[in-house]
Order: structure tokens, then sequence, then C-alpha cells
């Protein structure tokens, strides 16, 4: 079977790369760290694990933790799907504008985030001043935040495919007597299973993870393991119960993506893929158009409310509606907050998010493609393994950074690839996750009628798989873009103070008091959603300017 | 052009191709015929070297494939279901090959036309593919396999798809167009008038074993064995002991051929074979019914005695359903069959 050993050979070159990348700047930050916390002079203390463990307060963490993540990842599908529905099947004017709004969310800091919620639902804030209603400090603000954020993965993972599938499929079942929710239920539903469940497990690593949106609107009442991490890292320097509770959410989330893993692995078809453009049209009938409002006023509600609460704030002033918050934002105050003026973290977040979006797409693109053809244990392993920087704590991991890459021959502290490097790891699952249930719906023997008519294998996957699947290249490029833009928990510990990412930099301000920090904060947030949002825009217009054929 | 030597595929313990020895002539059509299952679309694909051989030899021109990457090999395969690529257009299909062997753009263009036309759609190259109907997108598939000129054209079922009139038609149009550009052709087909009709020379497959080569007349006039006879769709086959120019069968003594194998035997009457006596002078049967085909009428007969028996009459000699009738045998148009191949099971 020297195919076979030749395949193999091929699919462990692919995985090089990832599995060094993941190595150097994942495993061995993190276990440095571990091992800190847990042989803190020489010696294991693993008795710290189950002493730790049988703490009441961490019970009481571990439990919310769980149930939080599970109860706003069943809230964003029900609010979301019908969303990946509307933006899959029909068009409307505004579409791609739309797309991208509802996307901005995800890239926003999750510090900025609580904050619009606090400014939306908190004391004095919107619904304080028109209905007296306050959400802060309840588990519904978290939720209602958390759906804010995770809509735009459901849409874009979901719709994405849905987009593509081919709707003659459903036809043909109507034609053999399915009702129109049977055919729905027994042929487009077992078809999206894989990107749904995909979906589902980002929406609740994300929520599993949480932080700055539950350090804020959480109060002390609720906390979740992220949130814990962080303050017995950074402020109670308790590494051991920080090395535990790391290891930890490691096991929870490793068991989660084991059982994705399996169901996943039964699920996965090969699919009958069209252009998109085949598959939208205007709705029609009330019951579609009906479906469409109810779409476009939840997104309203839900995503454009608390940005525009944000956006009113950043230039309402004590002297009324102006510009001076920004105005601020362009020189050093006399504070000493910063080494350079706030404006200059636009230039750096670019710069970083393009170099990071480089690095997740050339390493996650090899391993989808590495992945594409299960095959044995091996690759199963390396696929969760991919998957594990969403799930680890962000602090861990930035914490490890600084006490690892710091000693030649990987000297990084000094360099600015550092910062990249760490939003990356965050990229990559997501490069992965977007493109391989598009690349393994590619039909095998499309690739062999390539290589039959003289394609070599690598001409092939250009000429074959990757016009195929530069959607989804597209739309994984851009969100590693956005999550490198808004990642906050490991560049806070990396980021150099002359060189502030512009998360970093509202996180700055906001932890200054007086309200021109506050409003600079939000005028910095402005920008930061204003510069998600043309990127977003430029994505959508490069992905619809393709052109079809090659001559 | 193409040799297979002791050809042997399996998949993991079943054995799909066994020791199978093919020998393609240049300019040669060959049909491979059998039914599902019997390893056809595996032999295809082990001499385009998308499938290993597990033992035995490819060679192509005298050299030995093995380790030749497929797209190295210079073979054409048109598959099944054509496998069109779905984000080119027609002329993006057919320049494909032409692009990947590096020929020039313009040259591209003129053989996308110049084969556009031979395949009878002129002029389509700018079409998605999307929107082609079935018998259009065979063409542009046959289109795109001929384009980069291969030395050995593979055909998977080439018009498994197709309604049976435009199946017919095409049949007659590819046999002629291969002739006409001398191409050498190795198609893979369940349909005996296909394989027929389209080659100069038909391979049956059994389980992965070649049952018989030969050309279309030989196969259909001397099928090798039982299986390849009931393949063919004949129906009239039983045990016999053949002793000179006779051989005794549950229909009572059967006439045979001078020249053929004596003893234990097993014999093919074709219904053509089979003709109306006067009463009493062969074997005593009953109409069971008749079926109109066009050119005869095909009738089934139970006899007193054995198996039901297939006969074909001309339009005006048959006889009506129920009636009583006497039938006898020509020797020209009764087979002795060789001895089955030892089956594996």
């Amino acid at each position: 079977m020297s195919r076979d050993v030749r395949g193999s050979a091929a699919r462990l070159g692919l995985m090089v790369l990832p599995v060094a990348f993941f190595g150097l700047f994942f495993a061995w930050p993190v276990a440095s760290i571990v091992e800190r916390g847990l042989r803190p002079d020489g010696a294991w203390d693993l008795g710290a694990i189950g002493a730790t463990l049988g703490r009441p307060e961490i019970l009481d963490v571990l439990g919310f933790t769980v149930w939080q993540a599970a109860a706003s990842t069943g809230l964003t599908l029900l609010v979301a799907l019908p969303g990946a529905y509307v933006f899959a099947r029909f068009d409307f004017p505004g579409k791609n504008v739309l797309r991208a709004v509802v996307t901005v969310p995800f890239v926003l800091p999750t510090v900025l985030v609580g904050t619009a919620f606090l400014a939306l639902l908190g004391r004095g804030g919107f619904t304080d001043q028109l209905w007296g209603l306050r959400l802060d400090s309840t588990v519904w603000a978290i939720l209602l935040a958390h759906v804010f954020f995770n809509y735009a993965v459901v849409v874009r993972t979901v719709g994405g495919l849905w987009a593509q599938l081919d709707p003659r499929q459903e036809e043909a079942a109507r034609v053999l007597g399915a009702s129109r929710w049977t055919a729905w239920r027994t042929v487009t539903l077992p078809a999206l299973v894989p990107a749904v469940s995909a979906a589902a497990l980002m929406v609740f690593l994300f929520t599993f993870t949480s932080f700055g949106v539950v350090q804020i609107l959480g109060g002390d009442a609720y906390t979740t393991l992220e949130a814990e991490i962080y303050r017995q890292t950074a402020r109670l320097l308790d590494l051991r119960t920080a090395a535990v509770l790391t290891l930890t959410q490691f096991a929870a989330v490793g068991a989660i993506l084991a059982v994705h893993a399996r169901t996943a692995r039964r699920r996965e078809t090969a699919l009958r893929l069209v252009p998109p453009e085949l598959t939208a049209r205007r709705p029609r009938g009330a019951g579609q158009w009906a479906l469409l409002g109810g779409v476009l006023a939840s997104a309203a509600v839900l995503i454009l409310l608390p940005l525009g609460v944000l956006v009113e704030r950043s230039f309402a002033t004590p002297e009324g509606y102006g510009l001076r918050y920004y105005r601020a934002l362009g020189s050093l105050d006399e504070a000493g907050t910063f080494l350079v003026p706030p404006l200059e973290a636009i230039g750096n977040s670019l710069r970083y998010a393009v170099a990071a979006t480089a690095v997740a797409v050339v390493v996650g693109g090899l391993a989808a493609a590495a992945l594409t053809r299960r095959a044995g244990r091996l690759t199963r392993g390396f696929d969760a393994l991919l998957m594990l920087p969403l799930g680890v704590s962000a602090v861990t991991v930035g914490f490890g950074f600084l006490i690892t890459l710091d000693e030649p021959p990987l000297d990084l502290r000094a360099s600015w690839i550092l910062v990249p490097l760490a939003q990356a790891l965050v990229g990559v699952p997501f490069v992965v996750r977007t493109m391989l249930p598009v690349l393994r719906a590619v039909d095998e023997r499309l690739r062999e009628a390539a290589a039959v008519l003289g394609a070599s294998p690598w001409r092939a996957w250009r000429e074959v798989d990757l016009p195929l699947v530069r959607r989804a290249l597209l739309i994984a490029a851009g969100f590693a873009f956005a999550v490198s833009l808004g990642e906050f928990g490991a560049t806070v510990f990396i980021a150099r103070p002359d060189s502030p990412t512009l998360p970093v930099a509202v996180a700055r301000l906001l932890g200054r008091p007086g309200e021109l920090n506050h409003g600079q904060a939000m005028a910095l947030s402005t920008i930061l959603m204003v510069v998600c949002a043309v990127c977003l825009l430029l994505l959508e217009r490069l992905r619809s300017d393709r052109t079809t054929g090659e001559f | 052009m193409l040799t297979l030597e002791g050809a042997t595929v399996r998949f993991g313990d079943r054995t799909v191709l066994e020791a199978v020895d093919l020998a393609v002539a240049d300019h040669e059509i060959v049909c491979l015929l059998g039914p599902s299952g019997s390893g056809k679309s595996t032999l295809l694909r082990a001499v385009a070297g998308l499938r290993e051989l597990d033992a035995g030899r490819v060679l192509l021109d005298g050299a030995d494939q093995a380790g030749v990457p497929t797209h190295r090999r210079g073979v054409g395969l048109m598959f099944q279901d054509h496998q069109l690529f779905p984000q080119k257009d027609v002329a993006g299909n057919v320049a494909f090959g032409p692009r990947m062997h590096g020929v020039p753009k313009a040259e591209r263009a003129a053989r996308v036309e110049e084969l556009l036309g031979l395949v009878g759609l002129p002029g389509a190259g700018g079409r998605s593919v999307a929107a082609l109907s079935g018998g259009e997108q065979q063409r542009v598939a046959l289109a795109r396999a001929l384009a980069p000129r291969p030395r050995l054209l593979m055909l998977d079922e080439p018009l498994g798809q197709l309604d049976r009139g435009l199946r017919e038609r095409l049949v007659v149009e590819l046999r002629e167009l291969f002739g006409r550009l001398g191409t050498t052709v190795l198609a893979v087909t369940h349909d005996q008038g296909e394989a027929f009709a389209l080659a100069d020379r038909v391979v049956v497959l059994r389980d992965g074993r070649i049952a018989q080569s030969g050309t279309p007349v030989e196969v259909w006039r001397r099928p090798a064995s039982e299986f390849v006879a009931r393949f063919l769709g004949f129906e009239n086959v039983v045990p016999a002991e053949v002793s000179g120019t006779g051989a005794a069968t549950a229909w009572g003594r059967v006439p045979v051929p001078e020249g053929s194998p004596q003893g234990k035997r097993t014999l093919l009457v074709r219904p053509a074979g089979v003709r109306v006596v006067p009463a009493g002078g062969g074997l005593a049967c009953r109409v069971v019914s008749r079926t109109f085909r066009g050119h005869h009428v095909s009738v089934l007969l139970r006899p007193a005695d054995g198996p039901p028996l297939e006969a074909e009459f001309p339009l005006g000699e048959v006889p009506g359903e129920g009636a009583e009738v006497a039938v006898a045998f020509r020797a020209e148009d009764v087979v002795v069959l060789g001895a089955e191949p030892q089956s594996r099971s």
C-alpha cells in the first residue's frame, strides 16, 4: 500500500508546522506556568488539586461556569439560527452591510461590551431611564451580552454552509412526499448538523471561558473559571490555585472537545455545494417577511442598540454633544496613562492583526488540509489539539509567554511578533473549524478528475479545492482578523507599554477614574468598531467580486 | 498500448480484481462488460493510478506504471457522473487538461472550440456547467477527457445516465468519433447492447476475473460459460450429456454442432433456435406468455418436462397464449458452454 504510505507522509508533512507552532507557543508556555504553580520548590504538589477543588467557593464557580455557558449557548442558537437562515436564503437590500454589522460585536473587547451593556442595562442606563429596569448584577445581563458576542459565530458558521446547500435536495424530498418541515428536518438539518454543532461548540467554549463580560456584569455574585484565574494570578498572586483552575478548565474543555469529535465524525458527509448566489432569493409570503422582520428586529435590539448607546456616549460630553473625547485621543495626558497618544493604538492593532491573520491562515490552512482526509487516531488527536487554545485561559497563555519566551534561543520579549503569535493562537481554531467542513465536502472524485487530466496533487488542490473553499478561506481570515483585533486576555500581559493595542488602550482608559478617561474609552471603542466594520465590509466586497470562470 | 499483468486489487479481505491479464492494442476499442461489483471500475481506477495494485503490473506503451502518479500517466478517464468542475464554465472545464500540460493560451482556446464542435456543442464555451442538460454534460465530459490527447481514453459507464434514445445515438457517434481520431479506448459498461455497439473487443468480467474476451460477434455467438450466457440475457441453459452431435437434456435430445466438446456439459439454446414442428414431432410445450419485441415475438414455453424455454418467432408465426405446440432445436443455435471457472466465494 505504498500509496497510503505516501498519503500519510504528505499528511504528516502538512502537520509539521502547526504542531511545531502549537508546541512552542501554546503547550510550552502553558505547561511552564502550570509547573510553576504545582512545583513551587522542586517537588510536585499534586495534593493541591484535590484541596483546591474541594473548596466550596471553587465548586460554586465551576457550577456557575457550566450553567451560564450552557444557557448562553442555547439562547444564542435560539436567537441566531433564524438569523443564519435569513442571511443564507433571503436577498434583501443592505444584506452585506448588516452581515458586517452583526459581526462587529464579536471583535469588540470584552471589557468594552461589559461597559456597553452596563450603560444599556445598568444604573442610570438606557433601560433604567426609560422603564426603571435594571439588569446589571443579574444573570440576564451576562447571557444577553454573550448572545450579543456570539450571534455572528452562528450566523457565519451555519449560514455560510446553509447558503451553499443545494436547495434541490430539499425539493427532491418534497417531491417524494415530505412536508416543508419534514423535508427541512430530514434533508437540510442533517446536512447542517456539523456546522451547527461546530458553532455551538465555539459559543460554549467562549462563554465557558468568558472573562471581561462576567467581570463587569457579574459583580461579586457571579464568577467564571477564567475570571477566577485572573483574580488568583494577577491580584492574589496565588499561582497554585490558578494552576489548578487552569488544569480544571483544560480538562473540562478537553472533555467537551472529545465528545464533539465523536459526534462530528459520525455526522459529516459529502454535501452537494452550489454557489450561494443561486440559493438566495427575495422573501415570499407573509410568513417569510415576518421571519425577516423578526430577525432584523432582534438584531436591532440586541446588536445595534448597545452599539448605538456606545457611540452616543462617545459624543456625549458634559457640555453637550461634541468631539472633545476624540480630540483628546491624539495627545498625551498628564496623568501618564500612556507613553504614546492613544490614537497610535489603531496602527498597532491593525499591524498586529494582519500579522496574526497571516500566521493563523497559514497554520490553520495547513492543519485543515491535513485533516481533510479523515484518518487514524493521530489525526483526530491533532484535531482536538487545535481546538484547545479556545478553552485554555488566555490569561494563562499570556502570562506563560512572558515566563517562557524570554531567553535565547527564543527571546521574543522585545519583538513585536510576540503579540501576533498569541493572537494567532486563538485565530487558528476558527480557521480550521470554518474550512474543515467545506474542505471535507469537496468530492474526492473532482480531485481525481483533475489528476487524470494531468494536475499534480498541489495543482489539483489549487484548481479544485481552492476555488470551492475560497469563500470559506475568506470567512476564516475575516474571523482570525477579527479575533486578533479584539483579543484582550493574553495581549494585556504581553503588549509593550509603548505599543498598546486598541482593546488594551480602552481597558487602560476604563481603569482610570474621571469622565474624560471614560469618554475617551468610548471614543476609542467607537473607532475600533468602525475599523472592524470597514475591514469586514471590504471582505464582503472581495467575496462577491470574485470572477467565475478562469477565462 | 495497455497491458495488465496479474493485476490484483483487494479491499480489506475482499478481492475485487484477481490476477487480471489484459492487453489493449493501439487504436483498439475495448469494452469491459460485467454486472455491478465485478471490478470494472476498479480496473479503470487502477490503470489511471487512482488505486494502487496489490499485485501485478500496469504497463503503458511497455513502461511499468508502478509509482507513476495519476497526472503523469497520460491517460484520460471520463467519470460515470462526469465530475465537471462546478466553479468553471464549459470552456474552463475543457481547457483544464491542456492547461495542466502547459499548452499556450491561444492554442488552448482553439482546441476547446474544436472539441466542442466535435462533440456537437459549438460555441457553448461560456455556459455554466450547472445549466447543462444530462446529455450536454456528457458531451462536455467527453470533450474534457479528449482535450489533453490522452494516449488511452477510459470511459466509466459513459452513457449510463442518459435516456435510451440518446444513448443509442451517442454510441454510434462515439464509435465514429473514436475511429476518426484513432483513439485507443477502454470503456466500462453493464449494458451489453452498449458494449457490442461500441467495442472492437468485449471483455466480460465476473467477480474480478475475466470470464470471456472476444469480438462482440464471438462473444454473442459463443458465450464461454453459463455466467456469460446468462449475463447476455440467455435463459435457455441446461445441464447436458454430450455425445457425438447430440446431447441428452431435460428437454430430451438436443442436436449440437459438429465438433462440440463431449461429456458432461452445459448447453445454451438460443431462442432463435427453437422452432415449431408438427405435433408429435418434438418436445410438447404450452405457450405461457408472449412479448412483442419489434422484429420478433419472444415466447415463453412450458415443456411437459424440464425448465421453461424461451423462444423467438417471426411476427407471422406466433402461436396464441395457452396453445399446445411441439418444438425442435436447430443445431447452429445450440452452444456447448465451457466449464465454469473455479468460483471463489
